[in-house]
């Protein structure tokens, strides 16, 4: 894990944050909305907020992708893309440094392939001035 | 109140590793080739439970041909194989042949009796674990797919979507081999002929 980018942000303050993510070439995750019940969703969820408040989480447009192994096109994310995170910083909210956690849940594929459903950190640091 | 605008940064290993664990990045699909029977190494024995709570062990089908098929159901290539080795089962049974499959869905049966149900699975199926899947090389791209021998030996691996010719090819070339003779050679188990 890499240092988490800083960011200076008044209190009260509307933030967002964008959160790069990159596939690997030749596979792709199911979008957070899948084309298929059974198939699991990309998701971020947030579990310690800091001074932030908020956290909503905006996806990039889906692809809709045929494989072999479907009969119609699946909702993916390939390649590099990014998730736009929404938040505020607390109108009470201490000064100083700190860290939003959440976790990113995927569940990846190749053409033929799939692999079992992982979870990554995910840290926005921020500095309340 | 004015908008910043900052990245987070992902670890590169989230970034670019995501699937790197068990894959090494890219998946070849073997071809159906049988294994010769002297390259072929024991399936390892396994003790699982099936969806009616029986106990099941790989050694229980020493004397058959066996597809042993780890899965999960929210893998799409596996759905595709399901029906296949359904019908595998279906015009098989009578001759000395077997359907296994795993299921390694981390929600158990909860997840995987609803969908055994829902297609009307004709064979047994059991839910893995980390140590059955460590048994097997670790399991970790699905579907993966055993074919073995009569004498318990593993005579081919598909790993991703097979073709469906592949493995009904291979089970017929494994159903046609000759029985094993049962022996009780040093460091071999036993071989019993026929399921018990």
């Amino acid at each position: 894990m890499g240092e988490p980018a800083k960011v200076a942000a008044a209190r009260g303050a509307a933030v967002e944050a964008r959160i790069p993510v990159t596939v690997d070439a030749g596979f792709h995750v199911n979008s957070n909305h899948p084309s298929e019940d059974y198939l699991i969703p990309l998701k971020l969820t947030w579990t310690s907020l800091g001074a932030l408040e908020g956290g909503e989480v905006a996806y990039p447009p889906a692809k809709a992708e045929k494989y072999e192994f479907a009969d119609k096109p699946l909702s993916v994310l390939s390649g590099a893309f990014s998730l736009t995170v929404s938040f505020k910083v607390a109108a009470n909210a201490p000064s100083g440094p700190g860290v939003a956690s959440g976790k990113l849940r995927y569940q990846a594929c190749n053409s033929n392939t799939c692999f079992p459903p992982k979870t990554a950190d995910v840290s926005v640091a921020y500095q309340v001035q | 109140m004015s908008a910043f605008r900052f990245s987070a940064i992902l670890s590169t290993a989230l970034a670019l590793g995501l699937f790197s664990a068990g894959c090494g990045g890219t998946v070849e699909v073997k071809a159906a080739s049988l294994k010769a029977e002297k390259e072929r190494k024991t399936a390892p024995d396994f003790t699982l439970k099936d969806a009616d709570g029986k106990v099941v062990h790989l050694s229980d089908y020493r004397g058959k041909v066996v597809i042993l098929d780890f899965w999960a159901t929210w893998c799409g290539p596996c759905r595709i194989e399901i029906p296949w080795f359904m019908d595998l089962q279906r015009r098989n049974r009578d001759r000395g042949f077997e359907v296994l499959g795993v299921a390694m869905d981390d929600e158990g049966w909860e997840v995987v009796k609803p969908f055994l149900a829902e297609l009307g699975v004709n064979y047994r199926v059991m839910v893995g674990d980390d140590l059955t899947a460590q048994m097997y090389g670790g399991v970790d791209a699905l579907p993966t797919t055993f074919l073995i021998d009569k004498t318990g030996k593993i005579a081919a691996v598909h790993v991703g979507l097979a073709s469906r010719k592949d493995f009904e090819n291979g089970v017929e070339q494994l159903l046609q081999a000759p029985a094993p003779v049962a022996s009780a050679g040093a460091g071999e188990p036993v071989v019993s002929l026929g399921a018990k």
